[in-house]
């Protein structure tokens, strides 16, 4: 009897020689094909270029904890960051232009939330449905063209140090610690993994599923806002496609950084860890100068490759 | 008792059944988006774009129809436009080497063949869940097709080619008989054929499926590769049509593809839906760009709009079920 009210955690350790292998052979590999890939600049540099990704990644491991999936992301960051242009264009002022985007970006994550929790429309259609909204509310704010001439306080963002760290990874640092308290410290985080293993267990518990799955949405819609105003400082203008792609690269990172897309656990270290290998992966091809449309085609292979070992893991 | 016995040996799709009452109130919604536009527009009911109408719906249905195989099974391939553009671009290339037009369409038909047959391995050997494993082999494909073109553009093709995608035959546009053709045979294959018939129900039950003897996942395979040969049909059709071939033409064609599945009443949780009701529903997707065209409403609307009937029609289709249950 005791045996069997033993509830199977998930094992830390037994998922950390996956990404941490994953993530030690690429930097072999490319510290000895690629030159200056070992170099302090350079892996700095793919720490701060990681930054952005690092906040899509952390709420797309909850969403996809609880058996979810934003694919509107990556055009909802576009959008956002367009908003943060085109509104400190015209004020004057970075905080208004961060306001606006981050607002935009918790509505269209609570519009998907809402469309998953209460429609109970799947989620990956869902949020395809709000992917092609995004991207064409974007072509209709900008019109197609990029938005220029952005007040400098938004640039400097991307470029200033705090003691000597730079803005963005302290940001990513902050996102980070905000993610782990969340999940492991709070209440609300043991519902997310309620959410994804056992959601009937919640209903009897008293609780709403649909409104803590509609919060969990609305997160990662919040987190699009704020990476977007990063997105806006780093190119220091807005783009009507600046975010293509971008959830398909969380969506690798989670992956490879172990979190189950049918059991409802997951590590945000890995996570972390997964966003560094695909970062370190599209650095070095960079390096060795492949086109990014390789390095594109090599994030797809690692995520058919992390979901293939993950499928042969779940089973064994 | 005996209700039960009777409902459980009732005949699944007979005539006027529910999937023939669905496709009904679809061609009304046709209609009536006919009717609204050839009011507030004078040019709508001109010969020449109802022609264009045809056309581009069947450009549409190329890629939905195999879609709609995929999504009977309750799965779903993101790649196709992906898909469309790769074949597109080497298709292209096969023709202007060899200039031969047969090659290059043997080309198509290969590559988005293959590539259906990988998302299909994925799905059935290595078990990962189809909207992932076709949404990697998306970004896969638009790596490899940009990669190869490295920017550029194929173009001019020989005139016989191009009369595929823009010649006239008794005044009708060549794709709309293809479009015919095509319908006539995946009408025939999905309601018709026993590997059809296991499609369904596949897309009903699995397990069910698979314990009375159907062999599930070389009939998936089949499916995914349908699809990709669609796909590389497709792209034929746009090579010869656009006369040119570019790495992007692929982005915008996936979203309208699942739409018009949707749409046409092909459930997201497989097992229900016609290939003629995808028919209708890449009618009525191209009516409404069509007609934001004609009152001229800017292009860069036609994502939104396309957005919102993706979840339109899916959240219309889990409101018919679940009032019939």
């Amino acid at each position: 009897m005791r045996e069997a009210t033993v509830v199977s955690q998930p094992n830390p350790l037994q998922r950390i020689p996956g990404v941490a292998i994953v993530l030690a052979l690429l930097i072999a590999l490319f510290g000895t094909i690629a030159p200056g890939f070992l170099s302090v600049a350079n892996l700095s540099n793919v720490l701060v270029q990681s930054t952005i990704l690092t906040m899509l990644a952390l709420p797309m491991t909850l969403i996809i904890m609880t058996e979810g999936l934003d694919l509107s992301m990556g055009a909802v960051l576009t959008l956002t960051s367009l908003c943060v242009a085109i509104v400190s264009l015209a004020t004057k002022s970075m905080l208004l232009g961060l306001a606006v985007g981050v607002l935009v970006g918790a509505a269209f994550g609570t519009v998907n939330g809402w469309l998953v929790a209460i429609l109970g429309i799947p989620p990956f259609v869902a949020t395809l449905g709000t992917l092609g909204m995004a991207q064409g509310l974007s072509l209709i704010v900008s019109d197609g063209q990029s938005v220029v001439g952005i007040p400098h306080s938004v640039r400097d963002i991307y470029s200033s140090t705090l003691v000597g760290v730079p803005v963005p990874i302290v940001m990513a640092f902050v996102t980070y610690a905000f993610f782990h308290a969340l999940l492991y410290h709070t209440r609300f985080g043991t519902y997310i993994f309620a959410l994804g293993g056992n959601r009937e267990a919640l209903r009897y518990a008293g609780l709403s599923p649909n409104r803590l799955l509609i919060a969990v949405y609305a997160i990662g819609g919040t987190m699009a806002g704020v990476a977007g105003l990063l997105m806006t400082a780093r190119m220091n203008s807005g783009h009507p496609t600046a975010g293509l792609g971008l959830e398909f690269d969380a969506i690798a990172a989670v992956a490879v950084g172990g979190t189950s897309f049918e059991r409802g656990n997951g590590w945000l270290l890995g996570t972390v860890l997964g966003v560094i290998a695909v970062g370190v992966l599209r650095n070095g091809l960079n390096l060795i100068s492949l086109p990014s449309s390789v390095q594109v085609a090599s994030v797809g292979v690692l995520v058919i490759v992390a979901l293939f070992l993950d499928g042969i893991r779940s089973r064994a | 008792m005996t209700d039960i016995t009777k409902e459980a040996i009732s005949p699944p799709r007979s005539f006027l059944s529910q999937d023939a009452i669905q496709v009904f109130y679809r061609l009304l919604a046709a209609l009536l988006i006919c009717a609204v536009l050839a009011v507030l527009s004078d040019s709508f009911l001109s010969l020449g774009n109802v022609l264009n109408v045809l056309r581009q719906a069947s450009l549409t249905f190329f890629i939905a129809s195999g879609l709609t195989l995929v999504v009977l099974t309750a799965g779903l391939d993101l790649s196709v436009g992906a898909n469309v553009a790769l074949s597109a671009c080497l298709a292209g290339t096969v023709i202007h080497q060899t200039g031969s037009p047969v090659l290059g369409i043997l080309t198509a038909l290969v590559v988005g063949g293959v590539v259906g047959l990988l998302n299909g391995v994925m799905v059935t050997a290595l078990r990962i869940p189809s909207f992932i494993a076709t949404y990697g082999m998306l970004w896969v494909l638009n790596g490899l097709t940009y990669w190869y073109m490295a920017g550029d553009t194929i173009h001019g093709f020989p005139a016989g080619f191009r009369q595929i995608g823009s010649g006239y035959l008794f005044g009708l546009p060549i794709p709309v008989y293809l479009l015919l053709i095509f319908l006539a045979i995946g009408t025939l294959f999905a309601q018709r054929s026993i590997w059809g018939q296991e499609i369904y129900a596949i897309g009903a039950n699995p397990i069910a499926a698979r314990l009375s003897g159907i062999p599930v996942a070389r009939r998936l395979l089949l499916v995914y590769a349908v699809s990709g040969t669609m796909a590389g049909l497709a792209s034929i059709i746009f090579l010869s049509r656009l006369n040119s071939a570019e790495a992007d033409i692929g982005e915008s064609l996936t979203l309208p593809a699942i739409a018009a599945v949707l749409i046409g009443g092909t459930s997201l949780f497989g097992g229900v839906g016609t290939v003629f009701g995808t028919f209708v529903g890449a009618l009525i997707l191209t009516l409404v760009l069509n007609g934001m065209n004609l009152l001229s409403v800017s292009a860069n609307w036609q994502p939104l709009v396309t957005g919102v009937i993706v979840i339109l029609a899916v959240w219309l289709d889990m409101q018919t079920r679940r009032r019939s249950q």
